[in-house]
């Protein structure tokens, strides 16, 4: 093939290029456009030196969802581990079930969890008492886990269910019982999963604005809050410092996080 | 004993998981006004809803923006991938691949944010007062970005499985390049242009982030009325527009699981067939 018809053919790319330079990078230019101008369009570096004053707002967040991420990691390893060890049937059964509550709107999700929670919600009718569950930190970290918990779930139990039969097997033959197989065969082997559940979690949960809204009840506030009071009072320039830090933040440890797996995905093609 | 834990263990998620919707489908049935107190079976909160101009216009507009945003976004994308595919360069490959990605790795809220600066750019630069005059347009290039990504990495991987052969057999057999995509290709890579339209018109069905940032007051889509409605104090009116979209959704899951279930078996007869 000559060098002309390969261009030819690359041409089929153009479209997407041109879309994603202008309505990708382009807006994340302005981004930082608005992170170092004043609301007059002025240059200036205000927006970036009010940083740290939500630096506390920031490392609750960041708390908050590592919290929930671990526990999310917790329960949802051996419930993927659960599941792939079941019958073909039931795996689908199962696996459907999951999917469910994740393709179930997240306002929805967030809001029936309130409904019980609430002050005037299920648990304390029931009970008779007027506990204040929403509005503490708990039912912030109960709402991260429950809202995004399947994601967790599904990439780890994908992983699991590709590792090759004879893999258990021959740890077991060379004298490895239930638990050490888990520990030095499968967990590592499932690595990957365990990565991409881990980023699906957290980074959705570190940048929620409607769980902490509900949950939390006004009494404290996320990164992700702060970015929409932002936007709601038109404070655009501070918002968009937030999120270019944000931004920036998130890419990075991703970038970091995904060489992890990549490698450690190499090592089970080979 | 180990089965039974697991199991035990197995009804205890799925029970955390499922009380809070089962709530919320109980209560639509609600006589009553209450969200916390079931006094008795009605549909009145339904006949409410259908009643309602407002949720059968953001029904519509969800629908139109989610069908076109996901056309665009796969005609696009497959298109993307099949370029990307013929790319030499490796550097630009890779390139190409991490800017799609940025939308899906972004936190929404930042994506939105972005869309929304980039938007108030555009006006001020045409001089445009309303938002409202390209709130839909707005609406459907965020909506549009934000799917590529998915259209892109399910396509691609089913290109590069196909690889070349087929195609150049058609060029060597006279097709013109266009002709080979269309007649040869794009047959065999459908599956997977079909699960990437699939994945992106869900996307865009689901998401409210990016809409909240970016939607303008006179296109309302299903999730920003499900948002302004929790702003007040809910009225089981809310709970009965979740269980439609609680049980829509289950309808297309156990659809979409019975295809995929018919053609796993249909596979399997095929290869039993060869081996015999």
């Amino acid at each position: 093939m000559n060098k002309k018809r390969s261009f030819m053919n690359s041409i089929a790319a153009a479209p997407h290029i041109f879309w994603a330079v202008l309505f990708i990078i382009l807006p994340l230019l302005i981004v930082l456009y608005y992170a170092f101008t004043d609301s007059d369009g002025h240059f200036s570096f205000s927006n970036i030196a009010s940083l740290p004053s939500y630096a506390s707002i920031f490392w609750l967040s960041l708390e908050l969802s590592i919290i929930a991420t671990a526990i999310c990691l917790l329960l949802g390893y051996p419930l993927a581990y659960i599941i792939a060890k079941s019958k073909p049937k039931t795996q689908k059964i199962l696996s459907m079930l999951l999917m469910l509550p994740m393709w179930t709107n997240l306002l929805i999700r967030t809001y029936s969890i309130m409904a019980i929670l609430d002050n005037g919600g299920i648990i304390n009718t029931l009970l008779g008492t007027s506990m204040q569950i929403v509005g503490t930190k708990g039912a912030v970290i109960f709402g991260m886990v429950y809202d995004f918990l399947p994601y967790m779930v599904l990439p780890i139990y994908t992983c699991i269910s590709k590792i090759d039969k004879n893999m258990w097997e021959a740890a077991s033959d060379l004298g490895c019982n239930t638990f050490s197989t888990l520990t030095k065969v499968i967990i590592p082997l499932s690595r990957s999963g365990i990565i991409s559940g881990v980023t699906m979690v957290l980074v959705p949960s570190i940048s929620t604005f409607y769980i902490s809204q509900k949950l939390g009840g006004g009494t404290f506030e996320l990164i992700g809050d702060t970015i929409e009071r932002q936007f709601v009072t038109g404070a655009l320039n501070v918002g968009a410092a937030i999120s270019l830090v944000m931004m920036i933040l998130i890419l990075i440890s991703l970038t970091v996080m995904n060489k992890f797996g990549d490698s450690d995905e190499g090592g089970i093609i080979v | 004993m180990k089965k039974y834990a697991s199991r035990i263990y197995l009804c205890l998620i799925f029970a955390i998981l499922y009380i809070p919707l089962v709530t919320v489908i109980l209560f639509s049935f609600n006589a009553t006004e209450s969200t916390a107190e079931f006094s008795g079976f009605s549909l009145y909160w339904y006949s409410e809803l259908f009643k309602s101009e407002e949720a059968w216009i953001a029904l519509r507009n969800t629908l139109i923006l989610a069908v076109s945003a996901s056309l665009i976004a796969t005609v696009i994308g497959t298109a993307a991938a099949e370029g990307i595919y013929k790319m030499r360069s490796k550097i630009c490959k890779t390139a190409i691949t991490s800017v799609t990605n940025i939308p899906m790795m972004n936190p929404d809220i930042v994506t939105g944010m972005s869309m929304m600066l980039f938007f108030a750019a555009v006006m001020s630069i045409f001089k445009i007062a309303d938002y409202n005059k390209i709130g839909f347009v707005a609406m459907l290039i965020s909506h549009t970005t934000f799917c590529l990504p998915y259209v892109i990495l399910s396509v691609l991987p089913r290109i590069n499985e196909l690889g070349n052969s087929l195609s150049d057999a058609a060029l060597d057999l006279g097709c013109t390049p266009l002709q080979a995509f269309f007649k040869v290709k794009l047959p065999n890579i459908m599956p997977g242009v079909v699960s990437g339209m699939v994945m992106a018109f869900t996307m865009s069905l689901d998401d409210f982030v990016i809409s909240y940032f970016v939607g303008p007051t006179n296109f309302q889509t299903l999730p920003l009325l499900i948002y302004s409605m929790t702003k007040k104090t809910v009225k089981p009116d809310m709970y009965a527009l979740s269980t439609i979209i609680i049980i829509s959704v289950f309808v297309l899951l156990i659809i979409s699981n019975m295809k995929s279930t018919k053609r796993l078996s249909a596979n399997q007869k095929k290869k039993g067939a060869k081996t015999k």
